[in-house]
Formats: C-alpha cells, sequence, structure tokens
C-alpha cells in the first residue's frame, strides 16, 4: 500500500497540492527519508526545506524525523500550529 | 466530554449549562471564549480562515483533554473549536470544565488552552489590507504550554 502524504496551511500553498500517494521509495524508511526524497524534487518541493521549524505526523500522531514508516502510513507535514 | 470541530457559532451559556444539567457533584464550571480580534502584529484584520487536519483535530483535541483529567479533578470538559471563514468579534473556541472545586476547574482550563495553542492543528491565515498571510506561531504560547511540568 502507497503513502499518503498530506500537506496544510502555508506548506499546502506553497506545494499547490494537498495530498498525495507514493508508493514508498527505495531506501525510504523513516519520516527524515521521506521529507529528504519530497525535498529532492526540487522547484516548490523545497518549501519543506525551507519552512521554519516544519512539524509532521504519522498516522495523526505528531512525530519526528526519525519516526518509523511502514507502507500504508498516513504522514503529514505542516508548519507550527496557530489555533485558538 | 465533548469535542467538537465545526463551522457554525456556539452558545456559550448553553454549553455551560449542559456540562452541569441533572448532577449535583459539580461545584465550579470555568470557561474560556477565544475570540477574532480586529488587528493583529500592526495589520487590520478583515476576516481570517481557520484551516485544520480533520480526524488528527479531534484526537488531539480529545488527548488534551485527557490529559487535564489525569492533572486535576475533572469531572466533565467541553473543547469547540471552529474552522472556515471567520470575523472580527466571532467566537472561535470556548473550554468549558466542570469540577467539584475551582481550582480544578480554572487549571484545566487554561491547562487545555496552553496546550490546544500550541499541540492541535489548526492554522490561521488573515486577511489585511495588504492581502492574506498565515500566523506565525507565537514564543509566548510556547512559554504558556512550558509552565505545565510534564
Amino acid at each position: 500500500m502507497a503513502l499518503k502524504i498530506l500537506y496544510f496551511a502555508g506548506l499546502r500553498e506553497a506545494i499547490g497540492q494537498s495530498s498525495e500517494y507514493l508508493a514508498r521509495p527505495d531506501g525510504v524508511g523513516n519520516v527524515g527519508e521521506l521529507h529528504a526524497h519530497l525535498a529532492a524534487r526540487g522547484g516548490a518541493w523545497q518549501a519543506l526545506a525551507t519552512t521554519k521549524n516544519l512539524r509532521m505526523a504519522v498516522n495523526q500522531e505528531m512525530a519526528t524525523l526519525q519516526t518509523r514508516l511502514e507502507d500504508g502510513d498516513e504522514i503529514a507535514f505542516f508548519p507550527p500550529v496557530t489555533g485558538g | 466530554m465533548k469535542v467538537s470541530v465545526q463551522s457554525e457559532d456556539f452558545d456559550v451559556g448553553a454549553e455551560c449549562a449542559a456540562i452541569a444539567r441533572g448532577r449535583t457533584d459539580i461545584g465550579a464550571v470555568a470557561s474560556f471564549v477565544g475570540l477574532v480580534r480586529d488587528s493583529n502584529d500592526g495589520a487590520g484584520i478583515a476576516r481570517m480562515t481557520l484551516e485544520h487536519y480533520p480526524g488528527m483535530t479531534e484526537k488531539s483535541l480529545a488527548e488534551i483533554v485527557e490529559q487535564a483529567r489525569g492533572r486535576w479533578d475533572v469531572l466533565d470538559a467541553t473543547v469547540i473549536h471552529r474552522v472556515g471563514e471567520l470575523r472580527p468579534g466571532d467566537a472561535i473556541v470556548l473550554v468549558v470544565v466542570a469540577s467539584a472545586h475551582r481550582g480544578d476547574a480554572l487549571k484545566a482550563c487554561e491547562f487545555i488552552m496552553d496546550y490546544l495553542k500550541t499541540r492541535a492543528p489548526f492554522w490561521k491565515k488573515e486577511e489585511t489590507p495588504e492581502g492574506g498571510r498565515w500566523v506565525d506561531a507565537r514564543e509566548s504560547d510556547d512559554v504558556a504550554a512550558g509552565k505545565w511540568k510534564p
């Protein structure tokens, strides 16, 4: 099963899409490796590398670059939250 | 316990009354209401849009309430957060906490707001005379959340 990747807020606008499905690329075993893979697309995807204090979640729980990934996981990238 | 993420407005009085209805063990109901201000960081705000992460938002709010229950004697709690387009004067967020005594209710209410501000996946985009801008996270919110020891 492919990874489901979500983008929110300013990052979603910069990238120009809110979600995508991606077969887990070879060598991508954690969030940091996925992040590097996506940012390496260049162009608008560099927003992943330039967003200050980028946050991430795996299966709707806050995660870190070290969090392991399994096929079928839902991964989200977003800027620091500003609700309330 | 009630957690709701909704575009519709809420009735503060009705929510405060509902939490204590039909029970006599509650001695204190504390509430907090957050409103949209008409200015922020030196710019006028005509309106704002609140985006969130459906699914994770509700889970995150429920988890924050659970943490509050673990720290204080909380008998019941309500958290309502609005999403979508809002204007100055509109209510954004409501936290209501019911306890036997005021200390628990007031502290738990403040804790839930402090954690919500730094952990629940909501994002504000403001419309100013210069155009739209995403609100930056505030360091003061991290400081506020940090005062609650793990």
